[in-house]
């Protein structure tokens, strides 16, 4: 048993995090946030130069072959930074599947563009009036003339308005099946939007669009079982992104505890206020823990691993929650305000909860599968 | 980055887990399993099993009868026996006075008390608490008056756990009034048999009798039983007071609470007391405590893992007493929940023979007694003055 980051990781995350700090300051967010497409395609193309897109990829497709706890430390980086770019749209969900899914001459056509930060990707899945955080879809799939016809609309597709390709889920009469979509394509129309946390998401509709069957990830019937690991790989990177919006937020208020003068004091020196401050440690660090569970627990047993990962998504939760209502509140007014960076994290910690099962839908899992603790 | 434990470990689990099995007697087991009050003697019965195995006191210097073990063992160690249902012996004896001694005590003490300590042929009490000094300890006023190579002490302690069965005291007593509070308090051994001690017991809200209070009238102490330096008694309780790292949460009493909380709610669904809505509640309240007990055996571990690379997750130590507390606590109260009206009677209401009865009228008291943890040793307030004082600079 070892918690121990190898040398080579603490530098990864070391670099990341200096990195994210000195060229994403809070202004360039902003900035990037009022841009057309929300989002910096510099800032983007600067995480691709460090090499991070490519990360979790094998090597023989270009990438790096890092695993989860690679992962972690970057999207805690990112998760401190506060960054809206399509990482985790286009690297962690919609690569995850090329991953998990594609055929290598499809990896082959696409993943150099991903890595290189040029080609942009979103996975299509949510609807309207399904059950949420499920792999059901109403979103049609026929077989038409060596090809494919789609029929559906999807509804939070993060970053979809900026994507190239999209990923789309669709009953195929065999099961589940993913399919690569020319964002572009007649039949495709998508309306972005903007999230309350900054991150821009989208409404896709698909009516009669063709695909060919070489557009097929896998067989008709392997979208489930793809995008069950990649689901749980996407939760176990928005528990570390949780994890370092967590971290900053407790560092600024921390801070603005010991520089506010009230009544003639630092109001960090009232203990109502520093019993809610070490309130907010022990949720971040309960997060940090379940973080690493998660991270951890990505390659091993299915069964521990989706417990594990329902109770890091859970914590996390609740953790992002109690830290950015208290870190706002500690702040008075200024908590508040649309250009100060807590309140960004907030917002963010909250969007957290919402993506891929908040915490009631994973206690609800957890109690289904009959807890945390496998039955011995 | 790695979960698992080493194949080293795994050995050393299954050695600790096969001893537990053979050596724990029976109506020990049952006794813990039912939360059923331990007499005296099944406490020293068993840390002199323990002993004699060498593991009563692992934490002591190897010299003393210590172990010489890794973070994780003793972390594997202490979840063994929570895990079967094993007691865990005397804390006076095995965290408290026993280091002390190790680490303050002249030859003479170390030769007169240590291998009686830890084999609880002496069984010890602290009298540290008095009625005005508990979170503030430093105003105590029990006083120790010099009198030739005698201390004479007048005053009065409280709360003092299981004073009715000890042999000896240690505590804290003050012998100069002159400078900071802090100062002038000196760190003593009486012997309880000492002519001016009365004890009285304290009935406590769960029916139990654990709690004194002990009145001294002209007591008198040799100088030979002053630990450390007169006046410095304040250091000495300090370290006796700065807890164990590894161990300090609990989580393997609380998971061990957990399965049976587990095993009793499937006990309830099945006979019919449970409605599919109070099943479906409860197994998302299980479900809740579940992700927190695993989130903190997570950070409990994480700490052993940074003590076995020297230290650094100071952070993470310090929640697991306040975290911990709250965890056991929120068992209690699962576990009084579920009991529902059956537990009302402490007195049994089960059919004979039935297994969980025991437990099921010790659901109350039970509940009621573990108020008690975040309160001594340190309350979980004054553990976060301290937290926001150390680790944030507040
Ligand atoms: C079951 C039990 C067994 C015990 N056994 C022993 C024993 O064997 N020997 C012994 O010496 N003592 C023993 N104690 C005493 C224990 O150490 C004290 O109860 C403890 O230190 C708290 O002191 P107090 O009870 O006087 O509470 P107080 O100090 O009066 O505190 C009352 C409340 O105020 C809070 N408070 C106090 N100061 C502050 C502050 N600065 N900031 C915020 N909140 C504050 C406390 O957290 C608590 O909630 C035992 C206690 C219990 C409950």
């Amino acid at each position: 048993m070892d918690f121990e980051l190898t040398d080579e990781q603490k530098m990864l995350s070391e670099t990341v995090t200096r990195y994210i700090a000195e060229t994403y300051e809070f202004s360039k967010r902003e900035h990037a946030l009022r841009g057309d497409e929300g989002w910096s395609r510099e800032a983007y193309a600067g995480l691709a130069e460090m090499g991070l897109l490519g990360l979790p990829f094998a090597e023989e497709d270009g990438g790096f072959g890092g695993g989860g706890v690679e992962m972690m430390l970057i999207m805690e980086a990112i998760g401190r930074g506060l960054m809206v770019e399509p990482y985790f749209a286009t690297v962690v969900l919609a690569g995850g599947v090329l991953r998990h899914g594609a055929s290598a001459a499809q990896r082959a056509g696409i993943v150099p563009g991903l890595v290189a930060g040029e080609h942009i990707l979103a996975l299509a899945h949510d609807e309207a009036g399904i059950a949420r955080h499920t792999l059901a879809v109403r979103t049609t799939a026929r077989e038409t003339g060596g090809g494919w016809t789609l029929d559906g609309a999807k509804i939070a597709v993060i970053h979809g308005q900026s994507a190239d390709t999209l990923i789309v889920s669709a009953t195929t009469g065999q099961g589940l099946g993913l399919f690569l979509v020319d964002a572009r394509a007649e039949g495709v129309s998508i309306e972005g939007a903007r999230g309350y946390d900054g991150v821009p998401v989208a409404s896709v509709r698909l009516s009669g669009m063709t695909v060919g069957a070489d557009a097929l990830i896998g067989t008709a019937g392997d979208g489930e079982a793809i995008l069950d690991k990649v689901f749980d790989e996407a939760r176990a990177a928005l528990a570390a992104e949780a994890v370092g919006a967590m971290a900053e937020t407790f560092d600024i208020t921390v801070d603005y505890l010991k520089t506010r003068q009230q009544f003639g004091v630092a109001i960090g020196s009232f203990q109502a206020l520093q019993h809610r401050a070490v309130d907010m440690l022990m949720q971040l660090e309960l997060s940090r823990s379940m973080a690493v569970l998660a991270a951890l627990s990505l390659g091993g047993e299915v069964d521990q691993r989706r417990r594990n990962i329902a109770a890091a998504k859970a914590q996390i939760g609740k953790s992002g929650r109690i830290v950015g209502q208290e870190a706002v509140q500690m702040h008075g007014a200024i908590g508040i305000t649309a250009e100060y960076k807590v309140g960004h994290a907030f917002k963010r910690l909250t969007a957290i909860d919402a993506l891929l099962g908040d915490r009631d839908h994973h206690l609800a899992r957890l109690a289904a599968m009959g807890g945390v603790y496998a039955a011995a | 980055m790695n979960l698992d434990f080493t194949p080293e470990e795994i050995a050393f689990r299954d050695e600790v887990r096969a001893f537990f099995r053979e050596a724990l007697p029976d109506d020990l087991r049952r006794k813990m399993i039912d939360r059923e009050h331990l007499e005296k003697d099944d406490t020293v019965r068993w840390q002199r099993i323990l002993n004699a195995r060498g593991w009563a006191v692992t934490h002591w210097p190897v010299q003393y009868g210590g172990q010489a073990w890794t973070p994780a063992q003793r972390y594997i160690f202490q979840e063994e026996m929570a895990l079967a249902h094993a007691p865990e012996g005397s804390p006076f004896n095995v965290n408290m006075i026993g280091p002390v001694l190790c680490r303050f005590g002249t030859d003479e003490q170390k030769a007169r008390f240590l291998a009686a300590t830890a084999n609880l042929d002496i069984w010890w009490c602290q009298g540290f608490s008095e009625p005005g000094a508990g979170s503030d300890l430093a105003s105590l006023k029990t006083s120790a008056v010099r009198d030739g190579d005698h201390y004479v002490l007048n005053g009065q302690k409280i709360w003092t756990t299981q004073a009715q069965h000890a042999d000896w005291m240690f505590g804290l007593f003050r012998t100069d009034n002159s400078g900071r509070k802090q100062q002038g308090i000196s760190f003593l051994l009486l012997d309880m048999g000492t002519p001016g001690i009365t004890v009285r017991p304290i009935e406590t809200i769960d029916g139990g009798h654990d709690a004194n209070e002990v009145f001294f009238d002209d007591v008198r102490v040799p100088v030979a039983n002053l630990v450390g330096e007169e006046g410095k008694g304040w250091d000495v309780a300090k370290h006796l007071l700065g807890s164990e790292r590894s161990g300090i949460a609990r989580i393997g009493l609380s998971k061990e609470r957990l399965s049976q909380l587990r095993s009793l709610e499937r006990r309830l669904a099945d006979d019919g007391t449970l409605t599919t809505a109070e099943q479906q509640r409860l197994a998302f309240k299980l479900a809740e405590v579940e992700v927190e007990l695993r989130a903190l055996e997570l950070t409990q571990l994480r700490v052993v893992s940074a003590d076995a690379h020297g230290g650094g997750a100071n952070a993470a130590a310090s929640i697991l007493k306040v975290k911990g507390t709250e965890m056991q606590q929120r068992m209690t109260e699962l576990v009084l929940e579920l009991a529902g009206p059956a537990g009302l009677a402490t007195a049994a209401h089960g059919a004979p023979g039935d297994p969980d009865q025991g437990w099921i009228a010790a659901a109350a008291p039970f509940y009621f007694t573990m108020r008690k943890v975040s309160i001594f040793g340190g309350s979980n307030e004054i553990q976060k003055n301290i937290i926001a004082k150390t680790m944030l600079g507040l």
